[in-house]
């Protein structure tokens, strides 16, 4: 962050950018990890808790280093268990319910497919920090990346029950997926300080992963464009997020600054 | 235990070949899938490790009912880890159970209709956090007695399972009791969650080992096939001279006035389960047996539709490759 006027300020976007990445993975570890113990099948239930796990530990990187920035003296655990519904800075994809095992599988196909190129860039990052959890959160990306898309295509693949649950998941998701490449004051200060690229620089490498893969699973891509947005600046979430947080956080919240 | 009350079947074979059967056991040789073994012996089998397999399964609904509560982002780590150790063990012991000629799909059917029985431990809620400590503590502690005598089974793919399970438990079983500790170095109301954990854990804790050997009609023929190893009294004696010193640490009071230490024996006197409500319990009427098999049930239908679309996908894909050779 040489050679910037004001680091207050900037201290103040890498925090936001830093709560983006954070809340993006313990959000969907948190969805990914109600399926534990009740998944179709033993091998999905342990390979998708295995996914629940590397977003946990993702998380903790972000959030100890958003906290460390922050320098209010909050741990990971305050940032995910203390803030309510307008602190998050999730896209709204990743709060939505899993629905069904097929829903659940296409968004994490979706948020993997954007994941990759994203975290391989962010592993050029002017922030050595960053730079660290991506290279070490890449590899686990990588890892989702083959299993959801594996899943997807042989879902979408596999019988006309199957293939027409996809549809409905990737109709129902595809309004969602546009958040994950907006541009704000926080991407354009973080581009300029070298953090991070713009996300929507990622789209072409995405939309080639998502093509490719939606085809081979006999799926149609909508044709709308519209975007809705407003997670990632926490200016209006959905209504599922404050259900998740009851959840979570119910234990910090009864039993304020007991330790467990 | 995991494998309650598994009734031994009766066997037809003939006397010579089964005269040679006890004398590979009792040389402790390991029955191998290949191998001949007695009607009654595989039959008993896999009732056993069905049992066991279905308890671990069955055992991952209490525990994951905290996952989404856990309190910070290690324990939800921890308990998701172990929550899907679970997992890892039926899905052992139902390859060593198919080694027996029975399929998962169809062992799961059995689960679904009633025809085979999970641990009687399982029927319990779990209300507080602290719970999570205690069936950690408690529940995967006398899972360890029973299992560490398993590793020694005359059944090589059940002994094998046994080894690769045991050291998962005993993990398990420190990972619950730390998850105690906190709690009762925690606040006044940590504290007595910890005790009403205890209060309700202990009784059902003991039921798991089975009922009273005198009570216990199943047993001989088992032990003498070495599917059994010790005696249901012998495994519960253990459990309760090793967790009374264990409760002591915690500064918990295990809810039983009749405790004492008895110098003659050199072992805990202690009260026995209410049997009765065991047998409520295993008959179908513990607090939870109807949620618990309506999870399983629902887990089962609402997933239909993707193991089918596995196998379809996977057909198809067979047959493109063939038509591309
Ligand atoms: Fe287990
Ligand atoms: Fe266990």
């Amino acid at each position: 962050m040489a050679g910037t006027s004001n680091p207050t300020q900037i201290d103040g976007q890498l925090f936001e950018f830093l709560l983006r990445q954070g809340d993006n993975v313990l959000v969907l570890g948190h969805r990914t990890s109600e399926w534990c113990g009740v998944a179709p099948a033993l091998e999905e239930d342990i390979a998708l808790t295995n996914t629940a796990l590397d977003l946990i530990g993702q998380t903790q990187l972000w959030l100890g280093y958003a906290g460390e920035v922050e320098g209010k003296g909050r741990s990971a655990n305050d940032l995910a268990f203390l803030r309510d519904v307008y602190d998050f800075r999730n896209v709204l994809m990743l709060e939505v319910p899993n629905e069904d095992f097929g829903r659940t599988l296409m968004r994490q196909f979706l948020f993997d497919a954007f994941q990759v190129p994203w975290l391989t860039a962010l592993c050029a990052s002017s922030n050595q920090n960053v730079a660290d959890i991506a290279a070490k959160s890449v590899k686990e990306a990588i890892y989702h990346l083959d299993r959801s898309t594996e899943t997807v295509i042989a879902l979408g693949d596999g019988t006309e029950e199957s293939n027409a649950r996809m549809q409905s998941a990737l109709d129902y998701l595809w309004p969602y997926v546009g958040e994950l490449f907006g541009e704000d004051d926080v991407d354009k200060a973080m581009h300029e300080a070298g953090v991070a690229p713009m996300p929507a620089t990622l789209r072409g490498d995405w939309e080639t992963t998502v093509n490719s893969t939606l085809s081979q699973a006999c799926l149609t891509l909508p044709d709308s464009k519209f975007a809705h947005s407003g997670g990632r600046t926490g200016f209006r979430h959905t209504e599922h997020l404050g259900h998740m947080l009851a959840t979570m956080q119910t234990l910090q919240r009864s039993y304020p600054g007991a330790a467990w | 235990m995991y494998a309650q009350m598994v009734k031994s079947e009766a066997t037809k074979d003939d006397p010579a070949k089964l005269a040679a059967f006890q004398v590979r056991i009792d040389a402790g040789e390991k029955i191998e899938p290949k191998d001949w073994m007695p009607e009654g012996y595989r039959k008993t089998l896999i009732r056993q490790v069905g049992q066991h397999a279905h308890s671990e399964i069955v055992g991952q609904l209490p525990e994951g009912n905290w996952i989404t509560r856990a309190p910070t982002l290690e324990r939800k780590a921890n308990l998701l880890a172990k929550v899907q150790d679970e997992a890892g063990h039926g899905l052992y012991l139902y390859c060593a159970a198919e080694t027996l000629g029975v399929s998962r799909d169809e062992m799961t059917e059995m689960l679904l209709d009633g025809r085979m029985k999970y641990s009687s431990i399982f029927n319990y809620p779990t209300l507080t956090w602290a719970d999570m400590g205690a069936v950690g503590w408690l529940v995967d502690g006398a899972a360890i007695m029973n299992q560490v005598p398993l590793q020694r089974t005359s059944y090589g793919p059940y002994a094998r399972a046994m080894v690769r399970v045991c050291k998962e438990e005993s993990f398990h079983q420190r990972q619950g009791f730390h998850i105690m500790m906190a709690m009762v170095n925690g606040n006044a109301e940590q504290k007595r969650m910890a005790q009403d954990a205890l209060n309700r854990t202990w009784y059902p804790a003991l039921m798991m080992f089975g009922p009273s050997d005198k009570d216990s009609v199943h047993s001989s023929q088992s032990m003498a096939w070495k599917i059994k190893i010790n005696t249901n009294d012998e495994l519960r004696q253990k459990f309760v001279d090793e967790t009374v010193p264990q409760a002591e640490y915690l500064g918990l009071t295990i809810p039983d006035e009749g405790l004492t230490w008895n110098e003659e024996t050199g072992h805990y006197d202690y009260t026995e389960p209410d049997w009765n409500e065991f047998f409520d319990v295993i008959s179908g009427n513990g607090p939870c047996n109807v949620d618990r098999l309506s999870a399983r049930q629902k887990a089962w239908d609402d997933g239909a539709w993707l193991r089918d679309a596995m196998t379809a996908h996977a057909a198809k894909k067979a047959t493109r490759n063939l038509a591309a050779e």
